[in-house]
């Protein structure tokens, strides 16, 4: 059963003394602002290669860190001993950075104003994987595998689980006390056939997304393994002896295990505050969706309606509260196909003129300092929208594109390229077969513009990732997003094999 | 909590071990950086972290088992060796067990010294030349962003089969990207150090004004193949994704771009059609690297059996010709190939080449010069083709001269067919990765010359 408080050995940490000791000592210091946090990140990665255990990893991180507002500057320090007198020295050393940063900066940090928080949040799962003997997980994680190398024509088993248990305290000098834990697991199998003579070879994965949840996920019946791995040899059979694909035009039916990925990159990204400002400039990329578009860039179809939020269950980045104490909250970020909204935390928000943060501060670990990190950004269904069925029938020449696998975007977010791990050819309404070698290549706002059905909330899925990579130091978030199946008219396709020059 | 260094955490681990094997690693880091937007300083920050790793081998009667417990801080040691155990006892056995490593290579370290450290004090001198190089490029109406880093992580291993090693690694960055108020015009210089005190702020500041100047007269090109000069930066982040793909087990099985169709791999296939070698040496100057290996987990391409194994210098490519792919030795055995291991730096040049990248732009009489690649993605691990961006600098070469920028393009190639097509190479120098710096930092790569680079779409972002 999901507990309703954090585990009891992580509320055993000093938690309460580390708290007095290092805001004490930052408010004497003069700081405007300090917060610290205490953080305990176990990860387990099981990996198996042709279904026997490659690799078994656990990882324990455990560490505190204390960023502070100085005279306008930020300052951020952290460490590993959990000590009354480490927190005070990182305190001191977190003013120490930020007067060092403070000669050599002109932006003043101010922190949009929040309400004082205090209280516990546990994400939904029911069973904690760290609870879960390795041998359990390791023998369950084998006889998946080994079912799929007996199917005829798998060469090879490339699988593995990586789960995450988080637990987060946060303290700040406006009187903010919140504790955390949120558990998440990714599983994934995929199954390869190699052509010896020709030497070809060809991969399909499973598609279950990572979410938020226990080990249930992979015993509990939250989704169908078993018909998923039963299928995946002859899908991955019809693949290697599909047609290679005509470049062109053509309309697209995006399943949601590949149209998330699409709106996290395209959508996602594009809508970070601090992007659109210059702060990710020279590494993540800026945005072409820049502030003086709010409320009136054409982002799409009229039929394009994405929120962000930190609260739905289940999602990677659901929190209780963020990493600078802020509540989380669901809001609209395209309406009826224009931009409505950013993802901000305190400083961007105050930045771009908003009352309040919308709670998208988070550091991957007690080592780093937050930044504005994606909310759970989801494409809303049509309330009377068609499924998939009625989606391919309105298709008389198209391609249904199934299932995530190679993405890139460009550093403003316009033109994008990706893969999947299956598309089926749609002649007169009906799927007719496999396609190989394709990919669809895009400019963001072409693309959700030539949307012209969404389906319905039968079709809507939660797809996500682990490992969003953004900042310097980088950083890696978990975030997921929801969306129906969805028609795109007239994408340019390519055939990737024609790109390589053969 | 008690004061154990780092040697002491190994030894006690050591000593708690009753499996039949044991390797413990402590990673003592510490790390300073700046980050900067607008010509403005904004997060910055002092990490120090310890993780201590132990890996336990159990023989369960049908072979050995191992299993891998971290935890950072200093761990209650017994806790960490019994779980660690636990794991091992609860895996099957390994495929990849093997004798552990016995006899010490070559550059072991001094075992006793306490751990190198740094602190944000090694930007003493390069902060204050960061903040005139901001007042400069105000004068002159641009923006400058970028970041600059320094991490030193000492690494303490030691094993039940008696090694006592020891390797301090200093790692660090600087990137500098330098864009018009608009953002229309933006441009990138990098480079990689161990210490900063080769790092010239003013240098990389010159570096970005002449590359803005070059921007300041803009030509639209539309797709296409394009004779393209890509620079070292360039160069290394292709380089490095053919690198880290020159696994032999999935060349020998068959799935990788260095499988040979029919059964084994390509080693001997020549690749290049110029004399250009592709290395790794941890003795490189300027690019030291641990001389032996320092594995957590097992995988294809290294294995946890292997801790302490010396890292020689090795020859990925030679004169052109595929000579080596990375083979732990479980795999080298059941293979009868020669164990090879994979280094944490990359070289590849032609002994005979001298031209400088001006000398190569001289010598063009009509193409592109790129700056950095970005948001590279593997489509098909067949070809090993590679999709990506060009970023921060496209510029037009016209009768030997600079004439102007181009937009940037989406680009579809693989670096193994690169090879056989660079049809000119430059003289090697030390390049930063721009798009695998988080990762890699220390490579040296020239300049070439490829007659019909893919250019598959236009990117309007800049």
């Amino acid at each position: 059963m999901q507990p309703r408080d954090v585990d009891e050995s992580f509320l055993a940490l000093p938690l309460s003394a580390l708290t007095e000791a290092a805001l004490t000592r930052a408010v004497d210091l003069g700081c405007e602002h300090a917060d610290l946090r205490v953080e305990r990140i176990r990860t387990q990665a099981i990996t198996l290669r042709d279904a026997r255990l490659e690799a078994l990893a656990t990882g324990e991180d455990l560490g505190l860190a204390v960023r502070v507002v100085h005279e306008g500057a930020w300052g951020f320090a952290a460490g590993v001993v959990l000590t009354a007198a480490e927190a005070v020295r990182l305190a001191e050393q977190a003013v120490a950075v930020a007067q060092v940063s403070a000669a050599l900066a002109t932006d003043r940090v101010e922190l949009a104003p929040e309400p004082v928080h205090q209280g516990a949040w546990v994400s939904a799962y029911d069973v904690d994987p760290f609870d879960v003997p390795d041998a359990e997980k390791t023998a369950l994680l084998t006889e998946m595998s080994e079912r799929l190398l007996a199917a005829d024509g798998v060469e090879h088993v490339q699988s593995g689980c990586m789960h995450v248990k988080e637990q987060k305290y946060y303290a700040d000098t406006s009187g903010t006390r919140t504790r955390q834990q949120r558990v998440r697991i990714s599983p994934e199998f995929t199954a390869l056939t190699v052509d010896r003579t020709t030497g070809a070879f060809e991969s399909m994965r499973t598609l279950a997304p990572p979410v938020g949840r226990g080990w249930e996920y992979l015993t509990g019946g939250h989704r169908d393994w078993d018909g998923e791995l039963a299928e995946l040899p002859e899908l991955l059979r019809e693949k290697t002896k599909a047609p290679s694909v005509e470049p062109g035009r053509y309309d697209l039916v995006v399943d949601p295990s590949n149209l998330w990925l699409t709106i996290h990159e395209s959508v996602g990204h594009a809508t970070e505050l601090d992007r659109a400002l210059g702060y990710e400039a020279a590494y993540a990329g800026t945005s072409f969706a820049t502030v003086d578009g709010l409320g009136s860039l054409r982002y799409g179809s009229e039929l394009m309606h994405v929120t962000g939020d930190r609260t739905v269950e289940h999602g990677l980045s659901t929190v209780g509260w963020d990493d600078e104490g802020v509540e989380a909250q669901r809001w609209d970020i395209v309406r009826d196909g224009v931009l409505v909204g950013y993802q901000v935390d305190r400083n961007t928000a105050r930045l771009g003129g908003m009352a309040r943060s919308n709670g998208c501060a988070f550091a991957d670990s007690p080592h780093h300092v937050p930044v504005q990190r994606m909310a759970n950004v989801s494409l809303q269904p049509h309330d009377h929208g068609p499924d998939l069925d009625g989606l391919v029938g309105g298709v008389e020449r198209g391609i249904y594109v199934v299932g995530d696998k190679s993405w890139s975007i460009d550093m403003q977010r316009y033109n994008f390229q990706f893969t999947g791990q299956r598309f089926y050819r749609i002649e007169g309404g009906r799927l007719a077969g496999q396609l190989r070698d394709v990919a669809y290549q895009a400019t963001t706002t072409d693309f959700w513009g030539s949307m012209r059905a969404v389906g319905g909330p039968d079709t809507y899925r939660l797809g996500g990732a682990f490992n969003c990579g953004k900042a310097q130091p980088g950083q890696v978030a978990p975030v997921s997003h929801g969306c129906p199946a969805a028609l795109f008219e007239g994408v340019t396709i390519l055939n990737t094999v024609q790109e390589g020059g053969r | 909590m008690s004061q154990l260094t780092g040697q002491q955490l190994v030894e006690k681990a050591l000593a708690a071990s009753t499996a039949d094997g044991c390797v413990v690693h402590v990673v003592e880091s510490t790390e300073a950086n700046l980050r900067w937007a607008s010509n403005s300083l904004t997060t910055n920050g002092a990490m120090r972290s310890r993780q201590v790793v132990v890996v336990s081998f159990v023989d369960g009667g049908a072979g050995m088992a191992t299993g891998t417990v971290a935890r950072t801080g200093t761990p209650d040691v017994a806790e960490l060796v019994a779980a660690s155990e636990q794991a091992a006892r609860d895996a099957g056995p390994a495929e990849d067990a093997v004798p552990l490593v016995d006899q010490a290579p070559p550059g072991g370290g001094d075992w006793d010294a306490d751990p190198a450290e740094t602190s944000i004090e090694v930007f003493a001198e390069f902060a204050p030349a960061l903040g005139e190089a901001f007042g400069a490029a105000h004068d002159r109406g641009e923006l400058l962003f970028g970041y600059a880093e320094h991490a030193m992580t000492t690494t303490y291993l030691g094993t039940s089969t008696g090694l006592r090693l020891r390797h301090d690694q200093p790692t660090g960055r600087v990137e500098l990207n330098g864009k018009s108020t608009d953002y229309s015009r933006s441009v990138w210089a990098g480079v990689g150090t161990r210490d900063f005190r080769d790092v010239s702020v003013a240098d990389l500041a010159a570096d970005v004004e002449r590359k803005l100047g070059w921007a300041q007269r803009r030509v639209d090109l539309p797709a296409g193949r394009y004779e393209t000069l890509l620079p070292p930066s360039a160069v290394s982040d292709l380089m490095l994704y053919a690198y880290w793909t020159m696994e032999a087990r999935d060349a020998d099985e068959g799935r990788n771009v260095f499988a040979r169709a029919g059964g084994g791999n390509r080693i001997g296939d020549r690749l290049a059609a110029l004399p250009l070698t592709l290395r790794s040496d941890p003795a490189a100057p300027g690019l030291e690297a641990a001389p032996f290996q320092v594995v957590s987990t097992s995988s294809g391409s290294a294995s946890v059996f292997d801790n302490g194994m010396a890292t020689p210098a090795v020859d990925w490519i030679r004169d052109g010709v595929l000579t080596n792919l990375v083979r732990p030795r479980a795999w080298a055995l059941k293979t009868t190939a020669p164990a090879v291991v994979a280094v944490d730096n990359l070289l590849l040049e032609d002994a005979a080449a001298t031209a400088t990248q001006d000398e190569m732009v001289a010598a063009t009489d009509r193409g592109l010069l790129l700056t950095t690649l970005w948001y590279i993605r593997e489509v098909d691990p067949q070809t090993l083709l590679l999709t990506g961006l060009t970023r921060d600098g496209v510029f037009l070469v016209e009768g030997g001269e600079v004439t102007g920028a181009v937009n940037n393009f989406r680009w579809n190639e693989s670096p193994v067919d690169l090879l056989a097509r660079i049809t000119q190479v430059g003289r090697t120098e030390r390049t930063l990765p721009r798009e695998w710096n988080d990762w890699f930092t220390r490579a040296a790569m020239p300049p070439v010359r490829v007659p019909d680079f893919n250019m598959s779409s236009v990117s309007p972002a800049s």
